[in-house]
């Protein structure tokens, strides 16, 4: 018999290469990485920027190792975080991250993100339907 | 300078690792030497900039960030492609 199954993803974003990223590669980086849903989220609040940036990108890279790319990275943008009114975020797939998320058996994910000074973290889980799930 | 050392330079600037990236092999492990997730993004877009290229969507993949060598073959099959270059 088998039972839905639960797989989870976790990274960690040093804030300061996040920075140093933006200082460096400017828009080009940010627009590579980011929806501009996002970018909005992110400057509305400019002292906390690059704690933002970190903490999504840390997210993305979460959500990737959940998807299990075997060894592509799915288009950064194609992993969005979206922040709703009640202040937590839900993660949104387009393109290519999407079809490997059905492709993999994903019903649903959820993200979790923090940040404190130097790190930001994030976990996210996807649970798997019966198909693809583990046995009992 | 060669392309190696290019590609080694700016791994120093950019790669974050814990090894220096002249005494690493053309073959060796750039994440077994430390290379991060968001390091090989920032490396990933300094090359675009050294070299004038852009790496297309099927290039990213963990692999071609995998050592100097791979790099190499990756910016050299780039540069020997004109309909793939930045174009500035």
């Amino acid at each position: 018999m088998r039972a839905p199954r639960l797989i989870v993803g976790t990274d960690l974003a040093k804030v300061a290469d996040v920075a140093a990223a933006i200082e460096r590669h400017g828009e080009r980086y940010v627009t590579r990485i980011f929806t501009p849903s996002e970018i909005a989220y992110c400057r509305e609040a400019p002292h906390l920027e690059a704690e933002r940036f970190a903490a999504r990108f840390a997210a993305k890279e979460a959500a990737a190792k959940v998807l299990r790319p075997d060894g592509a990275w799915p288009d950064w943008r194609s992993i969005e975080i979206r922040r709703q009114p009640g202040g937590w975020c839900d993660i949104v797939l387009h393109g290519i991250a999407a079809e490997r998320a059905e492709a993999a058996g994903v019903v649903s994910m959820s993200v979790s993100m923090s940040h404190d000074g130097e790190y930001a973290i994030a976990v996210v889980t996807a649970e798997l339907n019966e198909h693809f799930g583990g046995t009992t | 300078m060669t392309t190696s050392e290019r590609i080694r330079q700016i791994l120093r600037d950019h790669g974050r690792l814990a090894a220096d990236a002249g005494t690493l092999g053309e073959d060796s492990d750039l994440y077994q030497a430390g290379l991060t997730s968001h390091a090989s993004v920032t490396l990933m877009l300094a090359l675009e900039d050294a070299f004038e290229i852009e790496f297309p969507e099927r290039m990213l993949r963990r692999r071609t960030f995998e050592s100097v060598a791979a790099i190499r073959d990756a910016v050299a099959e780039l540069t020997s492609s004109p309909g793939l270059k930045a174009v500035s």
